[in-house]
């Protein structure tokens, strides 16, 4: 086994060494070695926060990729409004923050030991981990939508190198007008939850500038989503005619689908042909916490809610859209947010003192559904002793109405959304 | 953005000195309470702002305080504040103030 966190270890101790005094909890202190698997909007951030609020604790963030393609604003992409470079991060500014970055698989944890195992064979031990690994596709949870199938319907639900999200906009590039975009939408839980609807109204907007006669069809294991009203309102005003949502309840679910003969087929039987598929399939928690024995039985890993502590291992905190944060939404502000209270509940546990307070995990999600045309939810939740709770009589969405009474409303709040992609992108990453 | 700023340094230091006998940890207290942090995933690291998000950086306690209340009560325009600052009780709200008016 090979110790990747002496070096680090001994400069923390050096540092230490000249502060003053209390021995007990400066030994807790110089000897702790926070780890963090995944370098998205949660481990990113958690890294960054640890190392700002907790100078003198070695943090070690272990992500395969050298930078990273954000899930939100990959919509504006497929609308041909913002270039791959500009939805990637790189992760000098952790780095020049004295995180050590370890840029290759985490490929299995040992609770017990406390070490994570590299793909490289070596081992990685920790105090306290911080996992934040993302999510995983269930391939042919949906029957013929396996990895294959990816390169003909892209999911792009996970950027990974942005390959999806790219192969998708040169789909719809190449659509003749009049052809079908088909979506497959699945059921919750499931990564950001208006999502779905924002690429649908960003593929919309697309098509109504470069290919008027196309339509969208979009199937929906649900009966109802995020922000439903105001992304029926925004679609009736301004794509009217493109868009056709056909909920669960009308034999929405995709249970099969065909990528050679470009078909989806819905619960009952019927086969839409489609020219542009995107399928969002169901998902759980990523590989590594399934394979840590960490995820129960919805495939997603419980959570003390005050800790983000695994219930079914000590040491190891969950955060981002692996846990199950209902009411949470799998949102990467949720992440970010929560990030936070993982890493002071680590540090607390570390020095001996009892979890931090109860504090307010907020959320807003902004999406984009037109130019100029911006909608938001926020939710405000606390934790409760075994889930999280809402907080009552506050959050929700924008208000509903005509957009000749909302104009103003929608150009700020789409300002507001391009403004608050800044931020969480630099409250990860700088 | 670092926590380094002048106002926040001289902070620290006085907590270093006033505290370092039993606990120089405290030192790191200085960094935002935790109902503050999620600020930033709007207004930026440390309430810096950005876009057409303000700047809260520096703001004034009281002036802080009113206008989560004017927020809190539909008596000020709002996108979203409104609706965040229904979800904040006012302890809450006062140690935000406390901290954003700290930092410059």
């Amino acid at each position: 086994m090979t110790n990747l966190t002496r070096r680090t270890f001994g400069l923390a101790t050096t540092a230490a060494g000249l502060a003053l005094a209390a021995p007990s909890v400066l030994h807790a202190q110089t000897s702790a070695r926070l780890v963090v698997i995944g370098g998205g909007f949660g481990g990113a951030s958690a890294a960054r926060y640890a190392r700002m609020a907790f100078p003198r604790l070695a943090v070690t963030l272990i992500e395969p990729q050298t930078s990273f393609v954000t899930c939100p604003y990959g919509n504006l992409l497929l609308a041909g409004e913002r270039t791959l470079p500009q939805i990637t991060h790189s992760y000098e500014g952790l780095k020049a923050r004295g995180v050590r970055l370890v840029h290759d698989w985490a490929e299995a944890i040992d609770a017990t030991a406390r070490t994570v195992r590299l793909r490289n064979g070596q081992n990685v031990p920790y105090d306290k981990l911080i996992l934040s690994p993302g999510i995983a596709i269930r391939w042919n949870a949906i029957e013929g939508y396996g990895e294959a199938a990816a390169e003909t319907f892209p999911h792009a639900w996970i950027p990974g190198t942005g390959a999806q999200t790219a192969l998708l906009r040169r789909q719809l590039e190449a659509l003749p007008d009049g052809g079908v975009v088909g979506f497959a939408i699945p059921p919750n839980p499931f990564r950001c939850p208006p999502g779905p609807y924002e690429r649908i109204s960003m593929v919309a907007s697309y098509l109504k500038a470069h290919k008027p006669r196309a339509k969208i069809l979009a199937l929906d294991a649900k009966d109802a989503f995020s922000k439903q009203g105001l992304f029926q309102d925004a679609w009736n005003e301004l794509y009217p005619g493109m868009i056709e949502w056909v909920p669960l309840n009308k034999d929405g679910k995709v249970t099969r689908v065909d990528a050679r003969e470009k078909q989806f087929e819905t619960e009952l039987g019927s086969r839409h042909r489609i020219d542009v598929g995107n399928v969002i399939p169901p998902q759980s928690a990523a590989k590594i916490a399934i394979d840590a024995g960490l995820t129960n039985e919805t495939g997603w890993v419980p959570v003390n809610p005050l800790t983000f502590e695994a219930t079914r291992a000590r040491d190891i905190h969950v955060i981002g859209d692996a846990n199950i944060g209902q009411p949470m939404p799998k949102s990467g502000y949720i992440a970010n947010s929560t990030s936070k209270v993982a890493v002071a509940a680590a540090v607390a546990a570390l020095e001996g003192r009892p979890a931090p307070a109860p504090t307010v995990y907020f959320n807003t999600c902004y999406s984009h559904v037109g130019p100029e045309y911006g909608i938001s939810v926020v939710g405000i939740f606390r934790p409760g002793e075994t889930a999280f709770v809402e907080t009552a009589n506050a959050g929700g969405v924008s208000p509903r109405g005509p957009l000749a009474e909302q104009r103003e409303h929608r150009r700020l709040e789409a300002l507001h959304a391009d403004a608050w992609y800044g931020a969480i992108t630099k409250d990860a990453f700088s | 953005m670092t926590f380094s700023t002048p106002a926040v340094s001289g902070t620290a230091l006085a907590l270093v000195l006033s505290m370092a006998p039993c606990s120089p940890l405290r030192a790191e207290a200085v960094t935002a309470p935790a109902i503050a942090l999620s600020c930033a995933g709007c207004h930026g690291p440390q309430g810096a702002g950005e876009g057409s998000v303000p700047r809260i950086a520096g703001y004034d306690r009281q002036a802080f305080v009113q206008t989560w209340s004017a927020f809190r009560a539909n008596e000020r325009p709002a996108t979203i504040m409104n609706r965040i600052a229904r979800g904040f009780t006012d302890a809450e709200v006062a140690q935000m103030a406390d901290y954003f008016a700290s930092v410059r």
